[in-house]
């Protein structure tokens, strides 16, 4: 039962990301929305102050022009000011801090101009205002601003007239405002690079030139980037609001803050227009820290679910690895409980009729020896059969004499063994097999080994696991070297087998005897090779030892007690 | 000196019998039985000096028949005679007062000297 572990890995750090992205972009989602919200509203309330501000700018112009006009007219008498001489002292004095004032005229109760200080003199002087619509507004009124207009003069201009009353009579001041005040206020609130502020009458109509485009007396239109349409769109109409507006809107495809505002003095209204993209400057540099930091945040949440999810996965990895490890070593044991118990019958049965076959023939011997059969021409036979019978029943002893050993693992068994005669036939059993990948066997053995007490088959066994190790650690092309010395000293054979394989690492060589320590893949190793073959020696009274270079190979030591 | 007396405990005839052949051969008095019962029931009217006892036998088994024989006459001396290859059957013998194990199938020399030597133990002679 093979896990995918690539799905487990996807599944598990897709599950962390969303866990912990979901709640990431809802909270930044949440601030950001707080902030631009709270931020456009700040921006609307800076606009509408600002637009006040001008507005009483405006206001407070012309209440000063008003108030001067008033202090010229109720200071000379109309008999004073017809001398024109005497006007344009006047004129002079009131232009003297200021330069508010374009011209001066005295119109008379019938309407007619009677002295005039200014540079339209000799357009205006002869004019009879009786029938202008300002006039009567200004008999009725006592005061009058006008719009834009263009009158007599035929340009755009501005005039404010005051009636004083004099005995039974009245009389009309009048002068022309200098535009270029009204612009100076309007354009202070020119802030950004792409704000604009002018002033509309009730019609609609431009009472300033605006800073992008229109002139006086047109509908204030946006000012166009492109060509597409010739038709220039308009500004909303703000010409008939009553109290200070701010709004956005989105016109023609042009997103724009408007601030509109009434000035009491004159019946205008003051519309200021400011691009968001320049008031949100800042908000949009907050916009771009929240994506970064977003992704960021994205990003070392992906890193460290990747890093959490490899951790874990390994760890199932190692667990299933452990559990595969326990599982083959169930599987082994439960073998060995079988096996045990067979080779205990088989042991049983097989051992009484050998008993009674060796008997028989050692029943056989007795009477050869006993009578005169030595006589016998078949003599001989007969002797080396029932010899040769009792050999083999001793060898079949020792077959299940074994059996039981490796079922059982019994008590070792004593047999007079010569190493390196053992060490030629267990390296006989793998000769051909490792020929196949182009392993070879190089023997070095030496002359004096003497023969040794101990149990043969379980010798081999080691030898045969350790020789197996080799030629897996190899995999192909190298050379396996066995070796036998004989150390009087201590007494001891020492079997090497040294490979030329892949070498194992330090971390690694402090394990390799432990039960179920295995480098090959699940399922391929039990693990149990090594730690068997350490029981097995040390049981026999013998070391094993290993030493191991990465990449130069391995040696392993036995060593093995005389008796 | 009295002649070595021997019982030789064992369901398997042929074994048995052969063997009783071969010691009487060497000048042993040996005798068979083929089972635990039989052999409590001869040593009831003979007595022996050593008992050859198989551990495994149909109805009373080895382990079974040493005990019998310990509780009746301490003093003979039996050795366990075990196919099984088993050592926990011929240590737990030996528990029990047996003198020896020997495993099956041992060549005749072998178990002589184990019956040797347990003869020796019984007439308290200590090589």
């Amino acid at each position: 039962m093979e896990r995918n572990y690539r799905k487990l890995w996807w599944q598990h750090c897709l599950a962390i990301i969303c866990f912990s992205v979901i709640p990431l972009l809802f909270v930044n989602f949440f601030f950001y929305t707080l902030f631009d919200r709270i931020y456009t509203e700040k921006i609307k309330e800076n606009l509408r102050s600002s637009a006040e501000n001008q507005r009483d700018s405006i206001d407070l112009f012309f209440n000063e022009r008003i108030a001067q006009l008033f202090t010229v007219a109720n200071t000379n008498t109309f008999e004073e000011l017809t001398n024109e001489t005497y006007l344009n002292k006047v004129f002079d004095i009131m232009h003297a801090k200021s330069n508010s004032y374009m011209d001066i005229g005295i119109i008379d109760n019938e309407g007619n101009h009677v002295s005039y200080v200014g540079p339209y003199y000799s357009l205006l002087k002869a004019v009879n205002y009786k029938n202008e619509p300002w006039f009567n507004a200004v008999k009725a009124n006592g005061i009058y601003i006008s719009d834009i207009f263009k009158g007599y003069r035929k340009a755009p201009h501005c005039i404010i007239a005051v009636m004083v009353r004099e005995k039974s009579t009245s009389w009309i001041l009048r002068v022309t405002i200098n535009l270029k005040n009204i612009d100076d206020i309007v354009q202070k609130a020119w802030l950004g690079h792409f704000s604009d502020a002018f002033l509309i009458n009730k019609a609609n109509q431009l009472q300033t030139r605006p800073r992008f485009g229109g002139d006086f007396l047109e509908t204030p239109s946006l000012p166009e980037f492109t060509t597409a349409s010739l038709n220039r769109p308009t500004y909303p109409d703000f010409s008939s609001i009553v109290v200070t507006k701010v709004e956005r809107r989105v016109l023609h495809g042009t997103d724009a803050f408007y601030a509109a505002t009434p000035i009491s003095n004159t019946k205008w209204v003051l519309v200021i227009k400011e691009s968001p993209e320049e008031l949100l400057t800042p908000l949009q540099k907050g916009k771009y820290w929240a994506i970064f930091l977003t992704t960021l945040g994205l990003a070392i949440i992906a890193t460290g679910a990747a890093l959490f999810t490899n951790a874990l996965i390994n760890r199932i990895k190692e667990t299933d690895r452990e559990n595969a490890a326990n599982a083959d070593m169930l599987l082994q044991a439960n073998k060995m409980i079988a096996l045990s118990k067979m080779a205990a019958g088989i042991a049983h049965e097989v051992n009484n009729p050998l008993a009674a076959i060796a008997e028989k023939a050692g029943w056989m011997k007795d009477l050869l020896a006993e009578e005169d059969l030595a006589a016998s021409k078949n003599f001989a036979e007969f002797d080396e059969s029932v010899d040769k019978i009792e050999q083999h029943v001793d060898r079949a002893r020792k077959i299940i004499h074994n059996l039981l050993g490796f079922a059982r693992r019994m008590e070792p068994a004593k047999e007079k063994i010569s190493v390196n005669n053992l060490l030629e036939e267990t390296t006989g059993f793998l000769e051909n097999e490792a020929k196949y990948v182009n392993i070879g066997f190089t023997k070095q053995y030496a002359e004096n080994v003497p023969v040794i007490t101990s149990d043969l088959s379980q010798i081999q066994q080691v030898v045969l696991n350790l020789l197996n190790n080799a030629i897996d650690a190899i995999d192909h092309d190298g050379t396996i070297t066995v070796s036998t010395r004989y150390s009087e000293k201590t007494d001891e054979v020492e079997i090497a087998i040294a490979d030329t394989g892949k070498g194992i690492s330090e971390n690694e060589l402090n394990k390799i005897f432990d039960p179920f320590f295995t480098t090959k893949e699940v399922g391929k190793g039990t693990g149990l090779g090594l730690s068997i073959s350490y029981s097995i020696i040390e049981k026999l009274g013998g070391k094993i030892r290993v030493q191991s270079k990465v990449g130069e190979g391995t040696v392993f030591t036995i060593l093995l007690p005389k008796q | 000196m009295d002649t070595l007396r021997v019982l030789i405990v064992d369901d398997e005839d042929d074994f048995r019998e052969t063997i009783v052949k071969r010691l009487n051969a060497r000048k042993i008095l040996a005798e068979g039985a083929a089972s635990g019962i039989l052999a409590l029931e001869v040593l009831a009217t003979k007595d022996f000096d050593v008992i050859v006892l198989d551990v495994k036998m149909p109805g009373m088994d080895g382990i079974e028949t040493l005990r019998h024989i310990k509780k009746l006459k301490p003093e003979i001396e039996v050795i366990m005679l075990t196919g099984h290859a088993s050592v926990e059957f011929g240590l737990k013998g030996m528990q029990l007062g047996a003198f020896d194990y020997v495993m099956k199938p041992a060549p005749l020399n072998e178990l002589l000297d184990t019956i040797g030597q347990a003869y020796n133990k019984k007439r308290g002679i200590v090589l």
